[in-house]
C-alpha cells in the first residue's frame, strides 16, 4: 500500500517528493523520483506513453490505493484534479456538478462565480450532455477552481479536445492560473502545449525524471519564436524524437 | 458591374451544365436504380398496438352475439358489463379492490425499502456483499409460491402472511437490478468523489443512488408486475376478501362474468401501474432524455 500523502511542512512549497517508488507487480513504474514544486509554479510533465506520468499524478492525487510503493510525498490538503475526460456526473446539472459536496448558499454563489469565470454564465441548469466537449471541460475547470486549490493536478486535460478548442482552453487556463495562482502540475504529451503554458518542464522516462527545464520566455508565447523552436527540438530529442520539429512559416 | 454579373452567371450555368452531364448517365443506367429487398420491419402502422386487442374484443363480441361461444365457458361482453354494474352497486367490487390494493401497496413498499437497503449495503461494502448476495441468490432460486406453506405456518392465514409473501417476491427484482446498477457505476466517478473529498453521505446521495436509479426503476417495473401476481396467488389460496377471493368464489358458482370482471380489473391495475412507473422514469431520468433528442 502506498504511503498516504501528508500535509506540507514548509509553507513555500506546494509539492515535496523524495525517493518516490511505485511498482505494479514486478515492474517499477516510478524509480526514486525527487521533485519540489514551489507555490504558484506552473510545471508541465512530459513523457512518452508508459513513462509513468499518470502513475506519478495519481500518486500525488492520493488515488493509488492498491499500488505498492515507498517514499516521501507531501502535498497540500486542498488539491484539485482535472482529468482527461471532464468527468461530470450526467445526472447532475452543471451547477450541481461544480458545487458537488460544497455546502449551502455560499457554495452556490461560489459555483456561479466560477462558472462565470470559465465563460459559462447562464448554463447553470443545463445537463452535462447538452454541452460540447470544450464546455464540459470548462465546467470541470470551474469545479476545480471553486475549491481554491493550492495545487492543481491536470492529467492531459485537453487531450480529447479538437485543436481550436484546445488553443482556447490554453488561454483560459493561463488566465485562470494567473489570477488564482495555484501550483500546477500539467501532465501532457503535447510539447507545444507544455512550452506555451509552463514555467518549468519535466520529462519523465522509464520512471526517472531526465529533464528539468526552466522556460524563461515572455508570455504570451509565440510558437514562431526561434527560442520556442529551440526548446521544442531539445525536448523532442529528450523524448526520443530525433527529427527537429521545425515549423513551416 | 453588369459584365461581372454576366460573367458570373455564365460561369455558374456552365458549371451546372457540367454537373448535369455527370448526373444524367448515372440516372439513365437502370442497373444502379434497382431497389434492394427490405429486410427490416418497415415503418410503423398507425395505432398498430391497438389493433391486436381490438380484434380480440371484436371476436369476443361477434362470437357471443352469433352464439358461437357458450356463456358457461365465456360470458358475453354485455353480461360482463352488467356484472360490473351489479358488483359496484352491491359495493363488493370496491371493497375487494381496496382490500387488495392495500395488501399490494403495503407489500410493495416494504419490499422496495428492504430490497434497496440490501442492494446498497451489498453494493457498497465487501462484507455486505459477502453476507447478503448469497442468501438473496438462494431466495431467488426458490419460487415465492413454494414458500407459502411455510409462511402460513409462521404467520397464519391473516394479512401478515399475504403482505410478507408479496414483499418477499418484490425484494428480488429490486435487489438484483439496483445491485447490478450499483456495481456498474463507473469507477471514474468514485475516483472523482475521492478527489473532491466528498463525505460518505454525499457520495451515496450524489453519486451512488442517482447512478443506480435507472437500474432501480427497471427493477421497480418488474416488482410492480410481480406484486400483482403474488397478490392473486395469496388471495386465491387463502383469503376471505379481495379480488382474488372474489374470483375464486365466482369459480365455485360458475359465474364467468364475475371472473372476467376480476380479470379486467387486474389488466387495468397492471397497465396503470406500469404506466405510472414509466411516467416516474421519464420524470426522474430527464437527464437521459436529452441524449435521445
Amino acid at each position: 500500500m502506498a504511503p498516504h500523502s501528508s500535509q506540507l511542512k514548509s509553507a513555500s512549497r506546494a509539492v515535496h517528493v523524495r525517493n518516490l517508488v511505485r511498482r505494479f507487480a514486478t515492474k517499477t513504474i516510478l524509480d526514486r523520483v525527487d521533485l519540489d514544486i514551489a507555490e504558484g509554479e506552473f510545471v508541465a510533465l512530459l513523457g512518452r506513453s508508459g513513462s509513468g506520468k499518470s502513475t506519478f499524478l495519481k500518486a500525488l492525487a492520493g488515488l493509488d490505493h492498491d499500488v505498492q510503493g515507498t517514499g516521501t510525498l507531501e502535498t497540500p490538503e486542498n488539491l484539485s484534479v482535472v482529468f482527461q475526460d471532464a468527468r461530470l456526473l450526467p445526472w447532475r446539472t452543471v451547477i450541481q456538478n461544480v458545487t458537488l459536496g460544497l455546502p449551502g448558499a455560499a457554495g452556490q454563489e461560489a459555483g456561479r462565480k466560477a462558472l462565470a469565470e470559465v465563460g459559462l454564465e447562464g448554463r447553470e441548469a443545463a445537463w452535462p450532455n447538452q454541452l460540447s466537449g470544450g464546455e464540459q471541460q470548462r465546467v470541470a475547470l470551474a469545479r476545480s477552481l471553486v475549491r481554491q486549490p493550492s495545487l492543481l493536478l491536470a492529467d492531459e486535460p485537453f487531450g480529447a479536445l479538437d485543436a481550436l478548442t484546445r488553443l482556447k482552453m490554453h488561454y483560459l487556463l493561463r488566465e485562470l492560473c494567473a489570477r488564482h495562482r495555484p501550483a500546477v502540475l500539467l501532465v501532457t504529451h503535447d510539447v507545444d502545449e507544455a512550452i506555451s503554458l509552463a514555467d518549468r518542464i519535466l520529462v519523465l522516462d522509464e520512471g526517472h525524471l531526465i529533464e528539468d527545464l526552466r522556460i524563461d520566455l515572455p508570455t504570451p508565447r509565440d510558437h514562431g519564436d526561434p527560442r520556442f523552436a529551440k526548446i521544442r527540438t531539445q525536448l523532442l530529442s529528450r523524448l526520443g524524437v530525433e527529427t527537429p520539429g521545425r515549423r513551416a512559416a | 458591374m453588369a459584365t461581372i454579373w454576366d460573367a458570373d452567371e455564365a460561369k455558374s450555368s456552365r458549371s451546372s451544365s457540367r454537373e448535369s452531364a455527370y448526373i444524367v448517365p448515372a440516372v439513365a443506367r437502370p442497373v444502379t436504380s434497382r431497389s434492394r429487398r427490405r429486410l427490416g420491419p418497415g415503418p410503423a402502422i398507425p395505432f398498430g398496438l391497438q389493433i391486436g386487442p381490438a380484434l380480440l374484443v371484436l371476436l369476443w363480441v361477434g362470437g357471443s352475439a352469433l352464439g358461437w361461444i357458450d356463456p358457461r365457458i365465456l360470458s358475453a361482453p354485455w353480461t360482463v358489463v352488467e356484472a360490473f354494474g351489479r358488483l359496484i352497486e352491491q359495493g363488493r367490487l370496491q371493497d375487494n379492490f381496496v382490500t387488495s390494493a392495500t395488501r399490494a401497496l403495503l407489500g410493495l413498499s416494504i419490499g422496495l425499502v428492504i430490497g434497496t437497503i440490501l442492494a446498497v449495503t451489498a453494493g457498497l461494502s465487501r462484507i455486505g456483499e459477502a453476507l447478503i448476495d448469497g442468501p438473496v441468490q438462494i431466495k431467488r432460486a426458490i419460487p415465492t409460491l413454494a414458500l407459502i406453506p411455510l409462511l402460513i405456518l409462521w404467520f397464519g392465514i391473516g394479512e401478515g402472511m399475504k403482505v410478507t409473501t408479496i414483499a418477499l417476491a418484490v425484494i428480488i427484482p429490486i435487489y438484483i437490478h439496483t445491485h447490478n446498477a450499483l456495481r456498474g457505476i463507473d469507477s471514474r466517478y468514485v475516483e472523482l468523489a475521492e478527489t473532491l473529498r466528498m463525505s460518505q453521505k454525499d457520495f451515496i446521495f450524489q453519486v451512488v443512488l442517482p447512478g443506480a436509479l435507472p437500474g432501480f426503476l427497471l427493477g421497480l417495473r418488474f416488482a410492480v408486475t410481480l406484486c400483482w401476481v403474488s397478490l392473486v396467488v395469496v388471495e386465491q389460496i387463502n383469503a376471505t376478501s379481495g379480488l382474488g377471493y372474489m374470483i375464486d368464489l365466482a369459480r365455485n358458482y360458475g359465474q364467468t362474468d364475475v371472473i372476467l370482471v376480476g380479470l379486467v380489473v387486474y389488466v387495468l391495475l397492471g397497465l396503470v401501474s406500469d404506466g405510472l412507473v414509466r411516467l416516474l422514469e421519464r420524470r426522474v431520468l430527464s437527464w437521459r432524455r436529452t441524449l435521445a433528442n
